[in-house]
């Protein structure tokens, strides 16, 4: 079976999902443009997007109508050609609308798992569930007759595991995308050392197509992006933790201290307790979970995150990408109080925010924000600058951002020494391209 | 002509254009116009009629019926004759030459003269689609996603083939220089704002990339996409006596120019502008000078390779020598002889239907002193003003000789 003709059928499952709503518009949008070319004219090509929800499902086709126009308008000049034998398309206006048309008639909304049993691939992004993973897999796999292959974008999960519960037969990867998969350009590729060698080879074009970074990552629980990321958020709860109870502060303000350290300090896109509530405080929690029976002499655990969860306070995202309340409570997305989980409520951030400022200390000069970084071309020595300075100022800001970073390097090469990564510069690829780091862990900078 | 008046250029480049926020509509920029210029004639009471150039509002801002909007400028306009005419990017040159057949014709003595375009309502690639329109319409399927920096590019091709890459690109990247340099000397320019140190360099160093764009055109070989408007007064010997503006204060019309080449055809030469070398040469003639009268050129330069071509067109430089011609500097600001001297197309932007009023009003501003810091020095022996407007690719095109009055 060709590449093409393997993606005739695909189904993708929790496709309303953040992650799942994602994969399936980049799914859809290679399939269309498989369908135009000359070769795959008047071949037919479904997408089922399957999901629990049928109110997910009609958000989902809004999603995609705005999503592909936006994806068109960037390609007009391709679907001119792809179009010239169209007679009665002759604005960009018409070509556009005709390409919305051409990606959404792929399309198949269903709250039916049945649909799947007619797939070749299946891509799942439901809950970070094993058991539920492992019981839609091996659902699809009794009652689909062809040699269906199965993509999950399991953040934790080890893929073997699922392998040998649904029976897959090595007809599984691990294609871990990151959220939003419409942007993120990271890719983690997770194979066993039963994956098929053509399950690989289709996972590599596909991920080409659709102009993606591969990094491979070994089949260790949590991979190397939730392998960094977990430890260094459970490292900022330790961090606040300690700020609190050694300076005697509220932990509202020692959180709220640990996240302008991680961004302004660290240069990061959000703070750790920013980017908690980004991915998900329940989310975070799941992963914890998963991850943490298979690692040895470390405790991947927070009694924090624990009590949070027991308050319903979880972070996370609206359908509409709004940010919902966690540890930060937000205003136009941007953290206006803190929660307080001894009095159970919100404190406001301006009711501390001198003191704690003040307690910081003042950043050094050559301080640079992270977006003015992303076009700068002599990052390196911007850097080394700033914390060069950082490590001459001595102020309690420097100090938590030099250990931050020191923490942060060492979580990285224990990836590589665990063999999760193959090596340093590929967990720095992870950072930097899943995360939007402006440098990655594994660096001199804080040495 | 006189009384001229320019509202901002808006669009990129601008540092309070932002896409994403509303903006002012057509109305806002009809009034600010139109205002700016009864302000200085003494008000409504003294225009006998109006004419509103303008190329596609119908669809860039679903508006049509536009005569209709010159009476909301000011209630004296009301009960008064007002037209509005349209030919492509020459909408605006369309009303100058309408406004002067006006009083030629002896049935005005003041015209009130508009042009305007609003075109920021779209994104750039459905812009297209409507810019488009100032082609032939059962061209358009083979053309370009981006029509007419296709056709142009088309022209720039010819170009390089016939005349050598490296010396058309110096040419055209000094052209991108004197615009941006130009526009940085005047406050309504769009690109006023623009700070890069060398433009010359950014434009030469670029190359043009058919993947993202067109084959032979760059980015910034283009003009803008703007919104903004612009007014004059076009008076009479007594119509200027009436409004009370001293004849020194006022341009002269010396002669004019206007063709019209055949849409459905295709250029004879793609490495010529005939309907721009045409109709100049008809409005010189018509004036009674020869091109080395003139002091400071407006050309409608929609893409640096049309600038080129206009030189040519206008016999200043031999076929094939206007990119060295403008690479020597010759048509910058203190060159032999200035164009677009608050920026052109490319720096001062292209609010299409407005742009051949803009031209008018640069070279009112520049021979009677009102230039501010663009202000250049009018030669006393080569007093005279020439602007160039082109619509579509050099189908309608309108040219006129001013002179101080």
């Amino acid at each position: 079976m060709t590449y093409d003709e393997r993606l005739q059928n695909v189904s993708v499952l929790g496709s309303a999902g953040k992650m799942g709503s994602g994969i399936l518009l980049l799914t859809a949008v290679e399939m269309a443009d498989r369908s135009l070319l000359p070769e795959n004219k008047g071949k037919t090509f479904v997408l089922n997007a399957i999901d629990v929800s049928d109110e997910g499902l009609a958000g989902l086709m809004n999603y995609l109508k705005v999503q592909v126009r936006k994806i068109a308008e960037k390609k007009t000049v391709w679907l001119r050609k792809m179009y010239a034998d169209r007679e009665d398309l002759i604005e960009n206006f018409d070509i556009i609308d005709e390409y919305i048309f051409t990606v959404l008639n792929i399309v198949r909304p269903t709250t039916a798992l049945e649909a799947a049993y007619k797939s070749n691939i299946v891509f799942e992004a439901v809950n970070e569930n094993r058991a539920l993973k492992v019981k839609l897999f091996s659902q699809i796999k009794e009652n689909n007759p062809n040699d269906v292959w199965f993509f999950t974008n399991t953040s934790s999960v080890p893929i073997h595991l699922i392998d040998e519960e649904a029976g897959l037969d090595g007809k599984v990867i691990g294609f871990h995308f990151y959220n939003p998969p419409a942007v993120q350009r990271l890719v983690e590729l997770i194979k066993t050392d039963n994956t098929k060698p053509e399950v690989v080879e289709f996972a590599l074009e596909y991920a080409k197509n659709l102009k993606k970074v591969i990094v491979h990552s070994n089949d260790f629980a949590g991979f190397i992006g939730n392998g960094h990321f977990m430890r260094d958020g459970l490292h900022g709860i330790k961090e606040a933790e300690k700020l609190s109870s050694e300076k005697n502060i509220p932990l509202t303000q020692a959180i709220y201290m640990i996240n302008k350290v991680t961004q302004d300090y660290l240069i990061r896109p959000m703070g750790i307790f920013q980017l908690m509530d980004y991915v998900g405080i329940d989310v975070m929690q799941f992963i914890l979970n998963v991850m943490n029976p298979f690692v040895k002499n470390e405790d991947l655990h927070s009694t924090l995150l624990d009590t949070m969860m027991e308050q319903g306070v979880k972070g996370g995202q609206y359908s509409s990408g709004a940010q919902k309340d966690g540890f930060f409570k937000y205003e136009k997305g941007k953290p206006v109080a803190v929660w307080d989980i001894d009095k159970k409520e919100y404190v406001d951030i301006e009711s501390f925010k001198n003191d704690a400022d003040n307690m910081l200390g003042n950043i050094p000069d050559s301080a640079v924000a992270w977006k003015s970084t992303l076009r700068m071309k002599n990052k390196e020595e911007v850097f080394t600058r700033f914390f060069n300075d950082l490590k001459q100022s001595n102020t309690l800001g420097a100090e938590i951002a030099i250990r931050y970073g020191k923490r942060s390097k060492e979580i990285a090469e224990k990836l590589v020494s665990d063999n999760v990564a193959k090596n340093t510069d590929d967990v720095n690829t992870v950072m930097l391209t899943g995360f939007y780091h402006a440098y990655g862990p594994v660096n001199n900078y804080f040495d | 002509m006189t009384a001229g008046y320019n509202t901002v250029s808006l669009g990129t480049g601008r540092k309070e254009f932002n896409p994403k926020k509303p903006r002012p509509g057509i109305e806002h920029y009809i009034k600010e116009a139109g205002q700016g210029v009864l302000k200085q004639i003494g008000g409504a009471k003294n225009v006998d009629e109006s004419v509103i150039g303008n190329f596609m509002a119908p669809r860039f801002n679903k508006q049509g019926h536009l005569d209709g909007f010159i009476p909301m400028i000011d209630k004296g306009l009301s009960m008064k004759p007002a037209v509005r005419v349209e030919g492509a990017c020459a909408s605006g040159g369309l009303a100058l030459v309408t406004g002067i057949r006006h009083i030629l014709a002896e049935t005005s003595d003041v015209v009130l003269t508009i042009g305007f375009e609003v075109q920021n309502t779209v994104k750039a690639i459905y812009g297209a689609d409507i810019l488009a329109l100032a082609g032939w319409f059962k061209k358009r399927k083979k053309g370009h996603a981006y029509f007419f920096p296709g056709q142009f590019s088309d022209r720039a091709g010819a170009y390089y083939e016939k005349y050598g890459y490296e010396r058309t690109r110096k040419g055209m990247a000094r052209w991108y220089a004197n615009a941006i340099e130009n526009a940085r000397l005047d406050p309504t320019a769009q690109e006023y704002h623009n700070s890069n140190p060398d433009p010359y360099g950014t434009a030469l160093k670029m190359q043009p990339n058919g993947k993202n764009f067109v084959d032979h055109l760059t980015v910034l070989d283009c003009s803008k996409v703007s919104d903004g408007a612009s007014g004059i007064a076009i008076c009479s010997e007594e119509g200027l006596k009436r409004i009370g503006i001293d004849k020194k204060d006022a341009v002269e019309v010396i002669g004019f120019g206007h063709a019209v080449r055949d849409i459905t055809s295709d250029p004879t030469d793609l490495t010529e502008l005939e309907t721009i070398k045409f109709a100049a040469h008809q409005a010189l003639e018509n004036a009674g000078i020869t091109i080395d009268q003139v002091g400071t050129v407006e050309t409608h330069d929609c893409f640096s390779i049309a600038g080129i071509l206009a030189v040519e067109a206008l016999g200043l430089a031999a076929k094939g020598e206007g990119a060295d011609y403008v690479a020597d500097g010759k048509t910058g600001r203190n060159g032999e002889i200035p164009f677009n001297t608050t920026g052109g197309l490319i720096g001062w932007g292209h609010p299409t239907g407005g742009t051949g009023v803009h031209q008018g009003v640069t070279i009112w501003q520049q021979l009677t002193g009102n230039a501010g810091d663009a202000q250049i020095t009018i030669d006393e022996n080569r007093p005279y003003g020439l602007t160039i407007n082109m619509g579509g690719d050099d189908v309608t095109v309108t040219s006129i000789v001013f002179k101080r009055g």
